[in-house]
């Protein structure tokens, strides 16, 4: 396996290469060019990159302008400034204006860090996914957040490109190429659906392994589009085991998890576990001490696995009484 | 090219359009007759613009932010066919293209959706950007009003319009001191403008914006200044031709009743441009 890198770091990689491969290419920072990794881009193709400084609202508003004008912006940031600081300007001047603004936004979840909870977007996912015209994408690693830049410069319309800050290893591969709107199953499994979506899925693969050694087989399926949700696949797939555990580094309010219990909810009702943050802030630590902290860990999905496999007893236990 | 007395006659007919549907359908009449002159030289004299082809790359643009106005707006552009002029009964009612506040997706020849204030500056200056990026000359004018103003992201992007050069920038600020709230100086004081501009780092120009020959004279020195946008600071009155609007925070928002319109009618009197909508079902 290569040196773990991060999901900025394959969005920086893209975007220098897109630099060559599309003069309708340009991208925005406010004050943050090195650390979201536009600065490769800044430097070969100064003309198109356009420092905004800390005004993340203007920086929106720029874009969306780019945008209407046949550019294909990229504006990027950390989560929290743009989903949130500029979460009126993201409604208006790109969803409502169908512009085709590409919004790359680093530093999401709890992975953040140190920073503390002033930093760490966990409410972001819920707050675009609900915007209509929106797409979402939550790349699980630095090959699939390459591969979600290059995509979302060929997709029509906003998309919100979440990407983390610390390292994972790489989980994808090629047998499956990415696609906007596409889950990738992982692995196949009978008894119990994992859904994850951006570092939850290398979690998901260890539960499965600790699973499997206690005899349960969990399927892994890697939900990286939040929205559109791939409902036919993630149906499909719950036909096969009857309950389901989500993993996202995020609230369990309006993320993956909920996009999948509302899908559910009405279209194929089974037990859902949701593995997330607990509608609360996060705090100063490393992101591995906090990931254990909130309950983001291997372990929790196990449990959480566990409890969906109980309740479909339940159920089953039910409905032949 | 249109003279100042013609530009007068379809500002007159914007007016009446502007009273005719707001008091059928509702919306925001002071406002957008206080804009009208702007609105009519920008439409029938200054714009580069194919109605014909809205999309067409090299046109000037038009940027509405304070959405509101609206009404103003889709007169010019019916008027100057963009779309029928039928079509303006439709205002606000159910699966219309002339929504409350502009959208943009539903009408071309909108540049922007508007209506949350404080945003078309931001925009405007992308769409700049834009034509830098393609070395197109083509101007951008971006009307606000002056209450909006007090929108930290305006300052923002007054901010970036000056830092990056964007003098194909036009920002002209509809100072007619009125807010939902009452008198703009009341309810939180945005003067001096041009100050705070020249601060800013931009060319200020200071007009009556009811008086045509200076709304062309301010665009004409806007057209040959280089290196920095321009803020025209042009003083309105809202309601402006109908007494009993001017200057009355009432009329923001408020649609005339059929008697109320009936007398505005006839204070701003007829044009020699265009007819009067009929009157619909």
């Amino acid at each position: 396996m290569t040196k773990a890198k991060s999901g900025r770091d394959g969005f920086g990689r893209a975007l220098v290469e897109l630099g060559e491969e599309n003069q309708k290419v340009v991208a925005l920072c406010a004050d943050l060019a090195e650390s979201v990794r536009v600065e490769a881009f800044a430097n070969k193709y100064s003309e198109r990159y356009f420092q905004i400084g800390i005004s993340e609202q203007d920086m929106i508003g720029t874009a969306s302008g780019l945008a209407l004008a046949n550019y294909i912006p990229f504006a990027t940031t950390y989560a929290v400034f743009a989903a949130q600081r500029a979460n009126e300007q993201i409604r208006l001047a790109a969803c409502y204006n169908q512009a085709n603004v590409k919004i790359a936004v680093s530093h999401a979840g709890l992975t953040c860090g140190e920073d503390g909870a002033t930093h760490q977007a966990l409410e972001d996912i819920a707050s675009m996914r609900a915007m209509p015209e929106m797409t979402v994408i939550v790349p699980a690693d630095e090959k699939e957040a390459y591969e979600a830049t290059k995509a979302s410069t060929e997709w029509i319309g906003p998309v919100y490109l979440r990407l983390g800050r610390t390292p994972v290893p790489i989980v994808t591969n090629d047998t499956d190429p990415f696609q906007i709107g596409k889950a990738r199953t992982i692995k196949k499994g009978t008894d119990v659906s994992i859904f994850a979506c951006g570092i939850m899925v290398e979690r998901a693969l260890q539960a499965s392994e600790q699973l499997a050694s206690e005899g349960i087989n969990a399927s892994v399926i890697n939900v990286h589009t939040i929205k559109p949700l791939d409902k036919e696949a993630i149906i499909n797939e719950v036909q096969h085991t009857d309950c389901v555990v989500t993993a996202e580094e995020h609230s369990i309010i309006g993320g993956l998890g909920g996009a999948i219990s509302e899908l559910l909810a009405e279209e194929y009702p089974v037990p859902v576990r949701k593995v997330g943050t607990q509608d609360t802030f996060g705090e100063s630590a490393s992101p591995e001490e906090l990931l254990e902290k909130y309950g983001l860990t291997a372990a929790n999905i196990v449990t959480a696995s566990k409890k969906a496999l109980e309740q479909k007893e339940q159920f089953l236990a039910k409905e032949r009484s | 090219m249109a003279n100042t007395r013609e530009i007068n006659e379809i500002a007159k007919r914007i007016k009446r359009d502007v009273i005719q549907l707001t008091s059928k359908n509702t919306g925001h009449p002071g406002g957008a007759i206080g804009a009208a002159e702007i609105i009519a030289e920008l439409y029938f004299n200054r714009l580069h613009h194919r109605p014909s082809q809205p999309d067409w790359e090299d046109r000037d643009r038009f940027v509405l932010s304070n959405g509101h106005i609206c009404t103003a707006l889709y007169s010019a552009m019916a008027r100057s066919g963009y779309f029928p002029i039928e079509e303006l009964w439709t205002f606000r009612k159910l699966n219309s293209r002339l929504q409350g506040h502009p959208s943009r997706h539903d009408l071309p020849g909108l540049e922007t959706s508007a209506g949350p204030l404080g945003q078309g500056l931001s925009i405007a200056n992308g769409m700049a950007l834009a034509n830098r990026l393609r070395d197109s000359d083509a101007k951008i004018y971006c009307l606000v009003g002056d209450g909006e103003i007090q929108e930290g992201q305006v300052w923002e992007a007054a901010m970036t319009a000056a830092h990056h050069h964007l003098d194909q920038i036009a920002l002209i600020i509809s100072w007619n001191d009125i807010q939902i709230d009452g008198h703009v100086k009341d309810v939180m004081n945005i003067e001096p403008i041009a100050e705070k501009f020249k601060a800013f780092g931009w060319h200020t120009l200071e007009i009556d914006g009811n008086e045509v020959n200076q709304v062309k004279k301010a665009f004409d020195q806007f057209e040959q200044n280089t290196g920095t946008p321009t803020a025209i600071i042009a003083k309105t009155v809202i309601g402006k031709g109908v007494s009993f609007m001017e200057h009355e925070a009432i009329w923001h928002g408020k649609a005339p009743s059929e008697e109320e319109a009936t007398r505005a009618l006839d204070e701003i009197g007829t044009s020699s441009f265009g007819s009067d909508l009929v009157t619909e079902r």
